[in-house]
């Protein structure tokens, strides 16, 4: 059985059972590794990808809820670490292990898509569901406030237009 | 976007390096194929004793770097990363003296190599102590074989070059880049690295800076660098069933049903000695874990179905009224010291088993092929890997390749290479490559936890409230001689030699669930214990519970052996008040401010918690202060605060709500909703500050962790009165009134 949708901008047509989680159809059917498998029971946050622009665990979502959905993982927030989380994580010295990290990632740029702007308590709100075994918290918060300037400032040189 | 991935494969160029080297001192310099040099070093360290008495060869090192004529420098990163920031700050060092932008640094992963590295291993926070002497020794020494290729070069002398950024610079000659001199550099004499200079602290350029971890470009770009993220071409996936009863093993079972399942393309029994279960092997992880629903397994549970936690429980309060089965060695006479003390205080405590919960779960790739078996291995302890796999396929370990993953965590779960082994055999059965990965369930319910424990202790003060006995009657796990692993416990551990009278006995319960290692071992759960029941004595003597630790510090010489440095201790915590500003008079009601101090790995540390708890019992855990001394350099201060806040808020969990309960052999948490890893809202301020000490540099992945708890509980008894003896918090009641 096929299931079509985007992933990362490109259509995909997938051969896999419909009941198949897409965590698993990224990771072990298309090679998109960099989603992550840490509980399998939509508890860790670790396999949060893009549906629609909205985060959502991956590991129990089946392969027919995803036909005609736009796809983001972390591969294509930006091929090259541009996207302003990913600067600020980088910035911000944020991954001990950093095997929770694109999940955190996805989160994170989730929210500021809808809020360029968030409290500490917006962000933990938004972000508890993210586990981080190593307890990278206080840094994950940091480089959010971060990625929101970095995103800002971006905006502004555009709105500003030249330069 | 590639699909299809492997892991970074170590430069061929050094396995012919291998060869060519040509040994001159301790050095071993070789051109590389395009140009370039390559520096290998191999000389005696002097480990510090307590690294060889945990058993690790210490005693030659090996580090790799190359210089191409483009002038980038390549250092090979030899230990395992699992979060730590070894694979950062080992190249760091050797950049440092070798005296390069760091802009300039590429590192790589090495696979495992007992012939060409030593101590590569992650564990005991002994990477620091071991090498932070060697390493920089490495990058001196190739900077003089770069500044004798320049001198020949120009016709000056060598004394008169210096270097900076990756150049050899002579007042009158100008500069010319390692890349230059680099093949040049090869047929230079190699001095012995004991004898180069090293650099001056105030010298430093990239030790002592906030270095970014290498792998965090990748990281946040989603490559693969996981064991987890291996991908072969032709690979199988595999999943493992064993025995919910630790220990116990197949009986029979009907696999039918699995093998007619989608995707799967073998099942099958495993019973050797290092793995006993089923085997299910597919196209897709996903299948074969759903296939294993459908195994109708009938298993020999054996002996440990009968244990549980309330059991032992039971057990260790009957054998805690009696006498301890064994006295370890103390000092002086505590049962009279307590006979005769002015007035005395008693009290039980308890921890519980833990899991170590990597987010990672346990996996590995193996391909035998012929006599020759090739393992991708998240692996804390690849040698015995290597001799384990060796043995598990009947191979030579020599015909045994273990490439070093990336590991999604640690925490010391990785030392037991139980996943490698059944990788090993199951890829006895499967034609290619094969990669097992356990689920969440299975990573929980087989774990080598952090054994649980029970400590009766009894204290005497004397009419001025000094402490003139100290008495733990330990009940741990262990048959005969023997202690579960990682459940024995130091006589050392303060405060001996602190008093006068100081007893240590011991009782053990056999245990069939299998124990280990946890971050900060053994002194994770002793902290707890020996920290809150100090404060409990500090507040029977009428004296400040700081101050306490302090007059108990004083006693350093004057009772024998103390297992502390006393002064360091001191340090940490006069630091840690005044940081805190410990002794506030005007804290609300209901809130209160604990202190803790340990010392493990080498480190110094001492904390301070304010915590609140509401007239229901609400807790919030408000800020936390640590002082710490390892020593008289951070080498990194990016990844050592990080590190800090990840041990103080490790500890916080455990504290907390974390708690792995066995009921009939088996162990009752499977997931991350019955065993809680700590939220983000759950995360305090945090402030760390280091005091800087003449000792040299020790790690610091473990040692800020235990303190925690014993600060925690402290707090929660400044602030409502409640003495919490056990753990997790979350089995008491805190409400006060």
């Amino acid at each position: 059985m096929s299931t079509a949708f985007t992933l990362n901008g490109e259509t995909k047509t997938v051969e896999a059972p419909p009941e198949m989680p897409l965590l698993w159809v990224l990771r072990d059917v298309l090679g998109y590794k960099g989603t992550k498998f840490g509980c399998g029971r939509n508890f860790c946050g670790a396999c949060t990808v893009h549906v629609d622009g909205v985060a959502q665990r991956s590991c129990r979502l089946q392969l027919s809820r995803a036909e005609g959905k736009e796809i983001t993982t972390i591969e294509g927030l930006s091929a090259d670490g541009s996207h302003p989380v990913q600067q600020a994580w980088q910035e911000i010295d944020v991954p001990q292990c950093g095997y929770c990290q694109a999940g955190q990632i996805m989160s994170a740029s989730a929210l500021l898509a809808t809020n360029s702007s968030p409290s500490d308590t917006e962000i933990d709100e938004a972000m508890s569901g993210n586990l981080c075994r190593c307890a990278t918290y206080s840094r994950i918060r940091t480089a959010i406030h971060r990625a929101s300037e970095i995103a800002a400032g971006s905006a502004e040189s555009t709105a500003g237009g030249q330069d | 976007m590639a699909l299809r991935t492997t892991l970074p494969k170590t430069p061929s160029k050094r396995d012919s390096v291998a060869r060519e080297v040509s040994r001159r001192g301790f050095l071993q310099v070789a051109a590389l194929a395009g140009g370039g040099m390559l520096i290998g070093a191999r000389f005696g360290l002097e480990a510090p004793r307590a690294v060889q008495a945990a058993g690790v060869d210490g005693g030659v090192l090996n580090a790799f770097v190359s210089i191409t004529p483009d002038g980038a420098v390549t250092i090979m990163a030899q230990n395992p990363e699992i979060g730590q920031g070894i694979k950062t700050m080992l190249p760091m060092l050797i950049a440092e003296e070798l005296d390069v932008s760091w802009d300039d640094v590429r590192v790589e992963q090495a696979d495992f190599d007992p012939s060409s590295f030593r101590g590569q291993m992650a564990g005991g926070s002994m990477a620091t102590p071991m090498h932070y002497k060697s390493m920089r020794q490495v990058g001196a020494a190739a900077r003089v074989m770069l500044i004798a290729a320049a001198a020949k070069q120009w016709g000056v002398a060598a004394e008169k070059c210096t270097t900076e950024n990756g150049k050899v610079i002579h007042p009158k000659k100008g500069e010319l880049s390692y890349g230059d001199l680099a093949t040049a550099a090869v047929g230079m004499e190699a001095p012995d690295p004991k004898s180069v200079p090293l650099k001056e602290p105030e010298d430093f350029k990239i030790i002592g800076t906030p270095i970014g971890g290498v792998d965090n470009a990748k990281l946040v770009t989603g490559q693969p660098l996981f064991g987890i993220d291996v991908e072969l071409e032709g690979m199988k996936y595999a999943v493992f069933e064993k025995c919910r009863v630790h220990g116990g093993k197949v009986k029979s079972a009907e696999l039918k049903e699995v093998l007619a399942s989608p995707g799967v393309t073998d099942a099958f029994v495993v019973e050797e000695e290092t793995a006993n279960g089923v085997a299910i092997v597919g196209d897709n992880w996903w299948q074969v874990e759903a296939a294993r629903a459908k195994a109708v397994i009938e298993w020999n549970e054996g002996p440990t179905a009968e244990q549980s936690s309330e059991g032992f429980d039971r057990e260790a309060a009957r054998l805690g009224g009696q006498a301890p089965e064994e006295e370890l060695k103390g000092d002086g006479d505590a049962a009279a010291a307590l006979g005769s003390a002015d007035r005395t205080v008693k009290a039980a405590y308890a921890y519980p088993f833990l899991a170590h919960a990597t987010l990672e779960p346990q996996n590995t790739t193996a391909h035998l092929q012929g006599d020759r078996l090739e393992l991708w291995a998240p692996t804390q302890f690849p040698q015995q890997a290597q001799s384990g796999a060796a043995q598990a396929v009947g191979i030579d370990k020599e015909n045994v390749t273990v490439h070093l993953t990336r590991m999604g965590g640690g925490f010391g779960r990785r030392f037991y290479n139980d996943p490698v082994l059944e990788a090993a055999h199951i890829a006895k059965r499967v034609d290619g490559p094969v990669k097992l990965v356990w689920s969440r369930e299975d990573d929980m319910r087989h774990d080598f936890y952090r054994p649980a424990g029970y400590h009766f202790l009894e204290g005497g003060l004397d009419a001025a409230g000094k402490l003139t006995a100290w008495r733990d009657h330990f009940v741990t796990f262990g048959e005969g001689r023997a202690y579960a692993q990682s459940a024995n416990m130091s006589p050392q551990e303060f405060p001996r030699g602190l008093t006068p009278n100081f007893s240590l006995g011991v009782s053990k319960m056999p245990l069939g669930a299998p124990t280990g290692v946890l971050r900060a071992p053994s002194s994770n759960a002793i902290a707890f214990v020996v920290q809150s029941f100090v404060d409990e004595l500090a507040h029977e003597a009428g004296t400040d519970p700081l101050e306490f630790r302090l007059q108990l510090l004083a006693e350093a010489g004057a009772h024998g052996r103390v297992g502390v440095d006393a002064e360091r201790v001191k340090g940490v915590l006069d630091l840690v008040a005044e940081k805190s500003g410990w002794g506030a008079t005007d804290l609300p009601e209901g809130t209160g401010m604990g202190v803790a101090f340990h010392f493990s790995h080498r480190g110094y540390f001492a904390e301070v918690v304010r915590a609140s708890v509401s007239g229901a019992g609400e807790l919030d855990v408000q800020k936390v202060w640590v002082a710490g001394d390892v020593g008289e350099q951070i080498i990194n201060p990016s990844n050592a605060a990080n590190q800090i806040q990840g041990a103080v808020l490790d500890g916080l969990a455990q504290a907390l709500q974390q708690e792995i309960t066995l009921e009939g052999g088996r162990t009752a948490q499977s997931n991350f909703n019955s065993f809680e890893l700590l939220r983000m809202n759950q995360a305090p301020e945090i402030e760390v500050h280091w005091r800087l000490s003449d000792n040299s540099p020790t790690g610091l992945g473990e040692p800020a962790l235990p303190p925690l708890p014993p600060a925690l509980c402290n707090a929660i008894f400044a602030a409502t009165g409640k003495r919490i003896r056990s753990l997790p918090l979350s089995k008491h009641d805190l409400s006060w009134s």
